[in-house]
């Protein structure tokens, strides 16, 4: 089971909400299809400056690996806070941890409503369908 | 052993090729150039004697793969066999050794060539207006986009400025929208494969430019419903524009015209046999309707009573991709593979390429899950997921088929199936070589489930293993070094 305590996109990002910022990341699923049996197979990542606004599931970033470049969306919209410069050189952060170290971005919530996003759940039920 | 040096580091002081005589003229004086234009320092050539340079080129080619040595069934690549006779012909001195600015009237054979070869190509797509000069499939997708943004700017239409392309697509597709200057929009595929009509539907509207569409797209399936498609993007006021990488599958059966294709371009480098893989040359021609074939680039050749020319006067044309009239080499030849196989040898190319692929998937289909199991097209995808339990990647499948003889099938694409692995077999393999090809994979897939380490460890008969992928992206060695 994934951790219940964020919400999911069904393009494998998650939120984790703490007061007013949302942390975000992608999942261990989507390290999985990203990588073709090693943990370095991660290679680079594009990660938003501080202060660009986001729209509700707008891309802010790519993530490479070497099989392809995924784009990165985030699940509710508001202002980059915060980057995770510790992943940048080091994406193996990401493959390890993907819930905890590896989170990508911080924003400062403009919109709360988690209505439309998934649960663990929800989330690991489409998992489910595409295996 | 020296064998894997690069000639800079076999290189010894003083060995020779060639020695030249005593210099017999006046030393010509250089102290006319600016300083800075004077070397001070020899450059640093590779000093090898005749033999070692022999023995270093002969190496490296025992070390390459191609067509010629082994069956090559790289999906989405239709690697087929480049005949013999192409290359006899390009050969000739009368096409290998004309220069592109030659006037009109001394070349007329080769002007002929072209324009045999674009009447043929206009007869298979159905499309009238054709053009030799793109040097690629991409550079081909790119001309239509400018083709089709100064139709719609001559028509007081510039607010469609949207590309509508399916997940499905090749990565050249939304890459050449940008490059272009329009902007790429997703559309989605159903659980079957196919585009799905609601997204397209939803996506649809005043601001859609061109709709880029691979048919057979690149799961090896037909796009069904094609002319409804074709129909909605009409609708909308939109081109539609059909990535013609998998024309090998339909060619002299389906006319894309006929079922609402506007504009497409034909890989010659991959339908009509001439050498690819190894970066070129290519060429990627593409075809439009007559409404579209004014803004064609030029030169294009046109025929009057007096002969064949190279025509510059198009006002309305988009101007030039590149220099001359297009990669003449690589048009020759596909001109001869046309003209030997002829309209009934075209059908029998696309029957066989299918026939192929078909055998291959219900041969695989048990020791290898497809998610779309049904008759294909040229090529089909399988993927890993009954052997995902034993740690068996598509990269490890790849790899084992390398010590086995094989260059390895397309894998991890299309991106919408995970961990692919798609299959391309091409009309020219004999059954014979197919079957041992899926003996080999059934081989494999028994490998997988009772000794996954043998697939881990491949390939172990190359001069080097695994090699170290995210090291080669993030760190790539690009030029040598001298350490001296």
């Amino acid at each position: 089971m994934r951790p219940d305590d964020r919400h999911y996109l069904s393009s494998h990002e998650w939120i984790k909400i703490s007061g007013e910022t949302g942390i975000i990341g992608i999942t261990d699923f989507a390290v999985e299809e990203l990588s073709s049996g090693n943990e370095g197979d991660l290679v680079y990542c594009d990660l938003p400056e501080v202060g660009r606004v986001l729209e509700n599931g707008e891309t802010f970033g790519e993530i490479e690996s070497v099989k392809a470049v995924a784009d990165l969306n985030t699940p509710l919209a508001g202002e980059v806070s915060e980057v995770n410069t510790a992943i940048e050189d080091h994406l193996e952060i990401v493959a390890e941890d993907p819930w905890e170290r590896g989170w990508m971005i911080k924003i400062k919530l403009s919109n709360k409503d988690t209505g439309k996003l998934l649960s663990a759940a929800a989330y690991e039920e489409i998992l489910a369908k595409q295996s | 052993m020296n064998k894997d040096k690069l000639l800079f580091e076999k290189s010894t002081r003083g060995s020779r090729t060639l020695r030249l005589g005593k210099l017999d003229v006046p030393p010509a004086d250089l102290s006319a150039l600016p300083a800075g234009s004077l070397r001070q320092k020899a450059p640093m050539l590779p000093e090898i004697g005749e033999l070692d340079l022999v023995r270093h080129y002969v190496l490296l080619s025992k070390k390459n793969i191609s067509i010629t040595d082994s069956f090559y069934p790289l999906g989405s690549c239709t690697m087929k066999y480049n005949p013999l006779t192409n290359e006899a012909i390009v050969q000739n001195p009368g096409l290998a050794d004309l220069h592109p600015a030659e006037d009109d009237g001394r070349v007329q054979g080769a002007l002929r060539i072209m324009k045999t070869l674009a009447d043929g190509l206009a007869a298979i797509t159905g499309l009238p207006g054709v053009t030799l000069h793109p040097a690629a499939g991409a550079q081909g997708e790119l001309t239509a986009l400018l083709v089709a943004h100064a139709h719609f700017h001559a028509s007081g239409q510039s607010q469609r400025t949207k590309v509508l392309i399916p997940d499905s697509a090749h990565g050249t597709n939304p890459a050449s929208a940008v490059i272009a200057g329009l902007e790429a929009v997703e559309i989605k595929s159903g659980e079957d494969g196919l585009v799905d009509l609601e997204d397209l539907s939803s996506k649809l509207g005043e601001d859609t430019a061109v709709l880029m569409i691979t048919n057979p797209s690149t799961l090896g399936l037909f796009e069904t419903n094609i002319a409804k498609i074709s129909e909605m993007v009409h609708a909308a006021g939109g081109l539609v524009y059909m990535d013609g990488a998998n024309l090998n599958a339909i060619m002299g059966i389906a006319r894309p015209a006929d079922f609402g294709v506007d504009m497409m371009h034909i890989n010659l480098h991959k339908t009509f046999s001439t050498p690819h893989g190894g970066g070129g040359p290519g060429a990627g021609p593409i075809c439009v309707t007559e409404a579209l074939e004014s803004y064609l680039p030029s030169p294009r050749v046109v025929e009057e009573e007096n002969g064949l020319r190279l025509d510059y006067d198009s006002p309305r044309s988009i101007g030039m991709l590149r220099g001359w009239a297009g990669n003449f080499g690589v048009l020759a030849r596909a001109y001869s593979y046309m003209r030997r196989l002829g309209a009934e040898g075209i059908r029998r190319v696309a029957e066989n390429a299918v026939l192929n692929a078909n055998y291959l998937r219900t041969q695989l289909s048990d020791a290898y899950h497809v998610p779309y199991d049904r008759m294909c097209m040229h090529e089909f995808v399988c993927n890993n997921r009954k052997q995902r339990e034993h740690g068996i990647h598509a990269l490890d499948v790849a790899k084992r088929l390398i010590d086995l003889g094989y260059h390895p099938m397309t894998i991890y694409f299309p991106l919408v199936v995970s961990e692919a692995m798609m299959i391309e077999p091409t009309e020219t393999e004999s059954k014979a070589t197919l079957d041992a090809f899926i003996a080999d994979m059934l081989l494999i897939a028994d490998e997988a489930k009772n000794n996954p380490e043998k697939l881990h460890a491949a390939p172990v008969t190359t001069p080097v293993g695994r090699l170290d992928e995210a090291r080669a992206v993030k760190q790539p060695v690009l030029r040598y070094a001298s350490s001296s």
